[in-house]
């Protein structure tokens, strides 16, 4: 039987994680070894079909995956006119780059991280589900197909915050996070039931062809950015972020981070590929730096007062989002003009870039938290002191990520950033200095952190740690390799990942 | 006044009162079990707003056994509507778990009361 | 504490599962002739497991079996779609021919024939099996925390 294994990459990327998280209760009624074995062995398989399609993208190009049809036929020909299908291009082949990476450093990790826990079974099998919702979101060319896969991300990822209930507050931030989802998901629904009802196909490619400004279409725009920006965590509509990253256990947030920037992912494409030049993307373009800017700005003031240290992360997160969404507008604002082909293409790229900079150093930074919450127990600033002296290693991850995140050079942070520093210069000189000051702010923060934590004398309660053990530390290690990796060799990074995916969100007019 | 055109919109009125009703008690609510039973109550009508949706006129159900005819609705609007109701019964089932974990933590199932995340 | 009902309820139940069982395998087996099919056939039969908690308060050392086949029914549904990758995954290789499920569909309005549809069927009763273990088990946790709530409340008030 002759399987070509690179023309059913995309299907068995998702294939393999379901059918290991499915298989877990079943090898886990016979040993308990067996059942951390498979965990393991899903993660590298699903890492084998992913380079696989990732290298038939970079060298080949793209093609679509139509299931259940007679044959792999293109886009829009044939049975792919009711059918689902996923779509193999530079974007999925980036996000699943970044999910994982991000995941198998995060597996890892958690194999000691969760060793006191009960219900273990359920902790695996919600893993690989979150795994393959994320990756079925970026995958997909399909409206509806997408909420589906929206719903189980949403679904597992809540059930996961609210892994360690033996404490009221991961419940009380794991329930804000679902009912707040589950409304997004129904507005979504919504403005499925407004495209459809006009033409009549829910294909990203062909709704593309058809799609004009009606005033309908301007509705279902409307709530399709509202719900992505809830998802991806942008101001006003970020509560849901900071609870739950700091209530989930260390290596569920390092995932989470990436579930988050999925919305990023989708919203890029229905703004880019969907609509396209069919509305006003000048006014579009505004919104989307409007939300930029306001992310920025309030992630990392209210970051600035926080006392916990995961707490305080998130809101870093929240204001690194708007670096992306910032980035992207300006490439939006001038799409279609002549200065497109001046700083437009190179600000997409800042944008996507620091997509996968973000995922990587912020995974790294909740992990060194979740490693002084396991020694010491304890999650306020004031209360820890002097673990210098201890954690040698795990000071040596903080301040990798650290530094990356505040954009020094020669950390890839600074690679990004200057891209997007450099081209919204030219778009507009104040939208510039607000991101220079942010980055500052970002820098002063994190400072702060890492003096009270790691620096001065041992506090007395917290004098008996010691170093993190092995499995934790090489998690680390894997992210850390990663950001080093991208520090030194940025240009390589930018044409080999980031230039097909700024290609493949080609406008159909 | 043209009685067809006003009875062929009552699905999709219907439609945005239920979505409002379920959106106010969502909003506006502070017992825990209304606020999910609101979610209940727009999900329904998102899904009869998808079913409303596959309507033509004169046509029947698409099912082949003892049909009266032929003519059909397309059962795209028909099989969105089914993966929808199995999606809510799930998040149904987890939103209800995480009231009763609440309630054990809490004492309280009354928003005011849950809120000891600020710290 | 015991919360069982009386003779009488517990008789009666014994004797209503076998009908709604049987109606929720029918409704399993037709999903591809009439309105039904895995899920809605499922939760009919979880609705029995319902019956059975209530009546007899407990539902014994079952759990970890219904954990099981849950887990089984999804397992076999994704292989299935997995077998048909020599054209795409998902692809009815079973339809038209011959064998299970395999007969041919005669145009128009007809009465249904059960043994056409290929794979169809199948993954209809594995998705069936896995509703239902995984509805009664979702009951029997809810119904768990209840009978523990209750029984605080009972002691306090003697």
């Amino acid at each position: 039987m002759n399987i070509d294994i690179v023309q059913h990459s995309p299907a068995l990327i998702l294939a393999v994680p379901l059918l290991f998280a499915f298989l877990t209760p079943i090898v886990a009624r016979i040993s308990e070894k067996g059942r951390d074995a498979i965990f393991f062995l899903g993660l590298f398989i699903m890492a084998f079909f992913v380079s696989v399609m990732a290298y038939e993208v970079y060298t080949v190009g793209g093609w679509s995956y139509v299931f259940g049809g007679g044959t792999v036929t293109p886009n829009g020909t044939g049975s792919s006119f009711f059918r689902i299908l996923f779509v193999a291009d530079g974007i999925s082949a980036m996000a699943s780059i970044t999910l994982t990476i991000s995941a198998i450093g995060a597996a890892i990790y958690s194999y000691k991280f969760m060793e006191h826990d009960t219900g273990l079974n359920k902790f695996n099998t919600l893993f690989l589900l979150m795994i393959a919702g994320v990756n079925g979101m970026v995958l997909t060319g399909d409206l509806f197909n997408l909420f589906v896969w929206f719903e189980v991300a949403s679904v597992s990822s809540a059930a996961l915050i609210a892994f360690k209930n033996y404490e009221g507050e991961a419940v009380e931030a794991a329930l804000k996070y679902m009912i707040l989802s589950v409304v997004a998901g129904l507005f979504f629904l919504l403005s499925i039931g407004f495209l459809y009802g006009q033409y009549g196909v829910l294909n990203f490619q062909l709704l593309a062809e058809n799609i004009t400004g009606t005033n309908l279409d301007k509705i279902a725009l409307t709530i399709l950015v509202v719900v992505l920006a809830l998802k991806a965590g942008a101001v006003p509509l970020h509560f849901i972020i900071p609870d739950a990253y700091s209530m989930a256990p260390g290596s569920v947030t390092a995932v989470l981070v990436v579930a988050s920037q999925a919305g990023l992912w989708v919203l890029f494409r229905v703004v880019f590929t969907l609509y396209g030049l069919a509305v006003n993307t000048f006014t579009l373009g505004w919104i989307v730096i409007v939300l930029g800017i306001l992310s920025m700005f309030i992630g990392v003031t209210m970051a600035l007062v926080q006392k916990t240290v995961k707490r305080l992360m998130a809101y870093h997160a929240i204001s690194q989002t708007g670096y992306m969404l910032l980035g992207v507008g300006v490439g939006l604002a001038v799409l279609g003009q002549p200065e497109m082909d001046i700083y437009g293409r190179l600000a997409m790229e800042g944008g996507i870039f620091h997509i996968i900079n973000h995922a990587m150093y912020k995974g790294l930074l909740f992990m060194t938290a979740g490693v002084i919450i396991y020694e010491t127990g304890k999650r306020k600033l004031d209360e820890l002191g002097g673990l210098g002296h201890s954690m040698k290693w795990t000071m040596v991850f903080f301040m990798i990520g650290a530094l990356a995140i505040a954009g020094i050079p020669p950390f890839n942070g600074f690679a990004s950033k200057l891209m997007i520093y450099k081209s919204v210069y030219s778009f507009n000189p104040l939208l510039s200095i607000i991101a220079m000051v942010v980055s500052i702010l970002t820098l002063a923060s994190f400072v702060k952190v890492f003096h009270s934590i790691f620096m001065g004398p041992k506090d007395e309660s917290v004098s008996k740690t010691t170093e993190a053990p092995k499995p934790m530390l090489l998690g680390m290690a894997i992210l850390a390799g990663v950001v080093i990796l991208f520090s030194l060799f940025p240009g390589l990074v930018v044409s080999t990942i980031v230039e097909p995916a700024v290609e493949a969100l080609g406008v159909i007019v | 006044m043209n009685w067809e055109a006003i009875l062929m919109t009552i699905p999709y009125m219907t439609v945005v009162i239920l979505f409002m009703i379920g959106l106010f008690t969502v909003l506006f609510k502070k017992n825990l079990i209304k606020i999910i039973m609101g979610i209940a109550i727009m999900q329904n009508a998102a899904n009869l707003f998808l079913v409303s949706l596959a309507y033509r006129r004169g046509e029947y159900a698409p099912i082949f056994t003892s049909a009266e005819s032929t003519e059909m609705v397309m059962p795209t609007a028909h099989a969105l509507t089914l993966t929808s109701i199995v999606i809510g019964l799930a998040t149904t089932a987890l939103l209800l778990s995480f009231v009763i974990m609440i309630k054990k933590h809490y004492g309280s199932i009354n928003t005011d009361d849950v809120r000891r995340c600020k710290e | 504490m015991n919360w069982k009902m009386s003779r009488i309820v517990r008789t009666v139940t014994n004797f209503l599962i076998v009908p709604i069982i049987v109606y929720g395998i029918y409704l399993v087996l037709h999903g591809h002739l009439t309105p039904g099919g895995g899920f809605q056939g499922g939760a009919v039969i979880a609705s029995s497991t319902a019956l059975l908690i209530i009546a007899y308060g407990t539902l014994g050392e079952h759990e970890k079996d219904l954990s099981s086949v849950e887990a089984l029914g999804l397992t076999l549904f994704i292989l299935i779609a997995l077998l048909g990758i020599g054209t795409t995954m998902f692809y009815n290789f079973l339809a038209g021919a011959g064998g299970v499920f395999g007969g041919t569909i005669p145009e128009g309005i007809n009465p249904g024939y059960i043994n056409t549809g290929g794979t169809v069927p199948l993954m209809n009763i594995f998705v069936g099996l896995e509703v239902t273990a995984a509805l009664s088990l979702i009951i029997w946790m809810m119904s768990k925390e209840t009978f523990v709530i209750n029984s605080e409340k009972k002691e306090v008030k003697d």
